[in-house]
């Protein structure tokens, strides 16, 4: 018997190195195979952050070390606060609005049945499939002080015409409509891949139980796609804050520079007025901003997927 | 890569017509550089006038034997100016890079002096304008060579036909087709005429189309009536001076005339004057002949009514926006001689009188001797509709934001300051001083060394 108990045990501790040596091999293979993307990360991504991280601690000529100047200097402005309250709204309003109506076009294409599904799906696609640049030169063109579209179907209606990009606050509505009308397409696939997914059985527990739509939705599908509305959610946020293209091309930040977010007012500032190091300073800003968002999102989302994982345990 | 070769050359200089070109081609043999360069010109929006250019640089290399490759970059969607902070960053690229208006100062330390070709260049071709020494020579050293294609002035572009029927304004009186201006009749044009007729023409439902947006065209049009108004942000010696009386007048003005622009001025862009007057909407606009030139094509019957002119006389003198471009030659660079050599060849009356021609007078070189090219006296319709938009005498040539220092001047230039400061009072309801008190907050912040 001991000789048994012996022998089964130095076969199971021969397993485990075995294993280990397996693992361990597998581990430095996959390392391996992921080296090239890590190089390219650092070359692509590393590299330039901290390059800019770099250029910010210079003086205007770049000649000079100058540690956090930069950035006591842009808390003094005026214009940089500004620049602050805006990328907030810009970004805010525009995740809000894009995840709100995503969520009512995912659940309306969902009761469609399977068939008109795919054409509805793949029209609701288009604004997310074009080019931004393109699609916002047609809304520019739509806008146009001059010459706007939107404007000739209000006058031929008996409207008074709207200053889209002359009034500052119908600039920051137009900017947010457009980003809003090329993100919601995304948070719409999200969500009803998500839909997608919630079992049916839920739903008839709940119809059995006499639950309205109102419930359910309350009870059943928002708990089942919240890990999914805050990733996409944080994904948004992240790509919204550093939204340069549609600003840039509706407003390029005017009137009065109140519609000027991060990236536009960096560019304007670092390329255009060549203060490479105060525009890299600006651009710097979103980092913080960004970071302490995923935070939080992620740390919910993580707790989140273990308390599922709990509760299938 | 071919190598210069000293004799042989020096028998090809003996035999060119151009003499300054010969003398820095000497130089350049001298220095027995590689014979490799490469070139980022503008791209000229005019068709055929990257041809020029092309033929003129391509005359140069074969003579010189130099293995020359030319880009053309478009000033669109910022590539030039993007191609340029990369280059300057990455210290590598061309060896000739087209820079408009701020950035031979702005890149000053990375670009090579060309002092010495300058020095060739002037005694061949006369003084420069004031402008172009202005951001030419920033530091009191020549950092680039004034180019033809790209430099421009931007006076008014008028209906002929709205400006008197409307506002009784005759324009050919002022500024005939076929002789200089009369200058009785243009004492008479002052900025008050302006007003007058931009009220009348609003009236009449062609308003003027000068906008109050942050680009070039806004910029230059409101800092040429700061000037003529004597109204400076800051002084030569970089002291804020915005808090004055001329500052205030101005200021009143702009918030007068703004009245009878187009409602949506304040987002114009550079293309939206253009657009202003080949729609047949506007009587006015300030821009080079390149809104003219589009409505030959597009809109004829507007382009056979437009006349260009100097602007109007302010209380401290007539001021014309000149916007010059130049050729920089990179401190990296490593064949300077060669691309010196080829800058005097391109800087030759001859090489300007063809480069002008081929922009249909669009380009103004910055000599002041070279501005009596006939292309200007012939180009129509209407003829004689460019015979007065080279500057002369007539006009003092200005640039927004001068005499500021120039690292001071850029930022107030490119962060359109002037207009801020207009439209603050225009769409803000802010009163002149409170717009002032804006004002020198930003100047505060844009003497950050």
């Amino acid at each position: 018997m001991a000789q048994a108990v012996a022998v089964a045990r130095a076969q199971s501790g021969w397993v485990r190195a075995r294993g280990g040596g397996l693992a361990r091999r597998r581990a430095r293979i996959a390392f391996f195979l992921c080296l090239p993307l890590i190089l390219l990360v650092a070359a692509l991504v590393i590299y330039p952050a901290l390059y800019s991280l770099h250029l910010a601690t210079l003086n205007k000529s770049m000649t000079r070390f100058v540690g956090l100047a930069n950035f006591t200097f842009l808390f003094k402005r005026e214009t940089f606060w500004m620049v602050v309250q805006q990328s907030v709204i810009f970004a805010v309003s525009a995740v809000v609005f894009k995840a709100l109506i995503g969520f009512i076009l995912a659940h309306l294409i969902h009761r469609l049945p399977d068939k008109g599904q795919r054409k509805w799906r793949g029209m609701l696609l288009v604004p997310w499939v074009i080019p931004p640049a393109m699609s916002t030169l047609v809304w520019w063109w739509m806008y146009e002080p001059s010459y706007s579209a939107l404007n000739w179907l209000l006058q031929s209606m008996g409207f008074a015409p709207v200053p889209w990009l002359g009034d500052p606050y119908w600039a920051r509505f137009s900017v947010i409509l457009v980003n809003v009308w090329y993100g919601a397409p995304f948070f719409m696939i999200m969500y009803l891949a998500a839909l997608k997914s919630v079992p049916a059985e839920l739903y008839e527990s709940a119809d059995i139980d006499g639950a309205n739509a109102w419930q359910k939705l309350i009870y059943i599908t928002l708990p089942m796609l919240r890990n999914i509305i805050a990733i996409t959610v944080l994904f948004s946020l992240i790509v919204t804050f550093a939204n340069f293209d549609i600003v840039r091309i509706l407003t390029a930040g005017g009137p009065r520079d109140m519609t000027h977010v991060f990236a536009t007012w960096a560019f304007k500032l670092g390329i255009e007025s060549n203060d490479i190091p105060l525009g890299a300073c600006v651009s710097l800003f979103m980092f913080p901003i960004l970071g302490l968002a995923a935070i939080f999102i992620l740390r919910d989302v993580h707790r989140r997927s273990r308390e599922l994982a709990g509760v299938a345990g | 890569m071919t190598k210069w070769h000293l004799s042989r050359r020096s028998l090809l200089v003996g035999a060119s017509s151009a003499a300054l070109a010969g003398s820095v081609y000497g130089r350049a043999r001298g220095a027995y550089a590689a014979g490799k360069l490469s070139v980022g010109f503008w791209d000229h929006w005019v068709p055929g006038a990257n041809d020029t250019l092309t033929k003129l640089a391509r005359e140069w290399a074969e003579k010189e034997k130099v293995d020359l490759t030319i880009d053309y970059i478009p000033s669109q969607g910022n590539k030039l100016l993007l191609t340029i902070a990369a280059e300057a960053q990455a210290r590598s690229g061309h060896d000739i890079l087209a820079m408009n208006t701020w950035l031979p100062g702005s890149h000053a330390e990375r670009l090579e002096p060309v002092d010495d070709v300058m020095r060739e260049i002037l005694a061949q071709n006369g003084p420069t304008n004031p402008v172009v020494e202005y951001l030419g020579k920033p530091d009191g050293h020549w950092r680039a060579v004034p180019a033809t294609p790209g430099s421009q002035m931007k006076g008014p572009a008028s209906r002929l036909d709205l400006l008197k029927e409307h506002a009784g304004i005759d324009l050919l009186k002022i500024y005939p087709p076929d002789g200089p201006v009369n200058e009785a009749e243009a004492a008479k044009w002052t900025w008050d005429a302006l007003l007058a007729a931009a009220e009348k023409c609003h009236k009449a439902g062609f308003p003027f189309g000068i906008g109050l947006g942050t680009t070039s065209d806004n910029v230059d049009t409101w800092g040429s009536l700061f000037h003529a108004f004597g109204a400076k942000l800051v002084d030569e010696k970089g002291e804020i001076v915005v808090r004055s009386d001329a500052t205030r007048a101005a200021l009143d003005f702009a918030k007068r005339l703004a009245a009878f622009l187009p409602a949506d001025a304040i987002a114009w862009d550079d293309g939206s004057n253009n657009r202003w007057l080949i729609s047949g909407k506007g009587a006015m606009i300030f821009n080079p002949p390149s809104a003219w030139a589009v409505a030959k094509r597009d809109a004829p019957q507007v382009a056979e009514k437009v006349w260009h002119h100097p602007a109007p006389v302010g209380p401290k003198g007539r001021f014309g926006p000149y916007l010059p471009y130049y050729w920089g030659i990179w401190a990296f660079s490593p064949n300077k001689s060669a691309a010196k050599s080829l800058l005097a060849h391109l800087s030759t009356r001859r090489a300007a009188e063809q480069l002008v021609a081929a922009s249909q007078g669009y380009d103004i070189p910055g000599y002041t001797s070279f501005n009596d090219f006939k292309t200007w006296f012939e180009e129509g319709p209407p003829k004689g509709t460019l015979r007065h938009y080279p500057p002369t005498a007539h006009q003092i040539l200005s640039i927004a934001a001068a005499p500021a220092p120039h690292k001071i001047a850029e930022q107030i230039y490119n962060q359109a300051t002037i207009t801020k400061m207009i439209a603050r009072m225009v769409q803000g309801g802010e009163s002149a001083d409170k717009a002032i008190a804006w004002a020198e907050s930003e100047l505060e912040g844009f003497m950050r060394g």
